[in-house]
């Protein structure tokens, strides 16, 4: 499964993308963010509050309950912001 | 059509290449949004913006597509920048040509609105030295909301 880190997620993570291979109990978003908090300090930073991260699954945005597996691709971000004032 | 790009573009090229080919064409209604030199109680040097290629081009692709399928467009253009930009330096381009104004108009505005929530930009901001990453504003979802009322709206006239 592949992982993509964006903004404040990356830098907390300390990398943009990883390849990861979770236990087959790990089947939603909910549960690999549960999952990734405990990989290290850093992936306990960015996933301690999971409110504030959003997911897409395969560049479509997903849920909490979207389900996940190896071939996905998998990103994080905090919520997007557009780029001007108005 | 889609560009995503960190060079500048050239607004008035841009908007004349839609409509230059198109004699049905009686609106052109365009919006560009700048980076401004305020964040918050500091002055702002720079802006980063950070996106996810691959899923912007696919996202703002679907929003061009929801935007033609609901006004009578002739055409729908979007350039959205990236990378380190200084204040006055031009971000984004929505443009919507139609038959006539009304159309061309509403289109533009459902663009931004949306653009601000389902495009996958970040923004980074240097101010006084320091680099913050920016927070999403409710605001902004409030006025994207706006339109998913409207579509229901339609689902159930229909």
């Amino acid at each position: 499964m592949k992982l993509l880190y964006f903004a404040w997620l990356r830098d907390r993570v300390g990398k943009a993308e990883e390849t990861v291979n979770p236990p087959e109990s790990v089947k939603t978003v909910a549960h690999l963010t549960t999952w990734l908090a405990q990989q290290s300090d850093g992936h306990a930073a960015a996933f301690d509050d999971p409110i504030g991260v959003h997911c897409a699954v395969n560049q479509e945005f997903a849920r909490a309950d979207a389900a996940v597996g190896p071939d996905d691709e998998i990103a994080f971000f905090p919520p997007v912001t557009g780029g001007w004032g108005g | 059509m889609i560009k995503v790009q960190s060079e500048d573009f050239e607004t008035g090229a841009e908007l004349a290449a839609l409509s230059s080919d198109r004699p049905e064409v009686g609106a052109v209604a365009s919006f560009i949004g700048l980076v401004r030199d305020v964040a918050g109680p500091g002055e702002l040097s720079a802006m980063t913006l950070e996106h996810y290629p691959g899923m912007t081009e696919k996202q703002l692709q679907q929003l061009e597509a929801e935007a033609l399928s609901r006004w009578p467009l002739d055409r729908v253009l979007i350039i959205h920048r990236y990378g380190r930009l200084l204040p006055g330096e031009q971000i984004v381009l929505c443009a919507a040509t139609s038959a006539h104004r009304q159309a061309a108009f509403e289109a533009c505005v459902f663009l931004m609105d949306w653009l601000k929530t389902k495009a996958p930009f970040w923004k980074l901001e240097e101010v006084d030295g320091k680099n913050n990453w920016v927070a999403a504003r409710q605001g902004d979802d409030d006025a994207a909301a706006r339109w998913q009322t409207k579509q229901s709206d339609v689902t159930e006239t229909e």
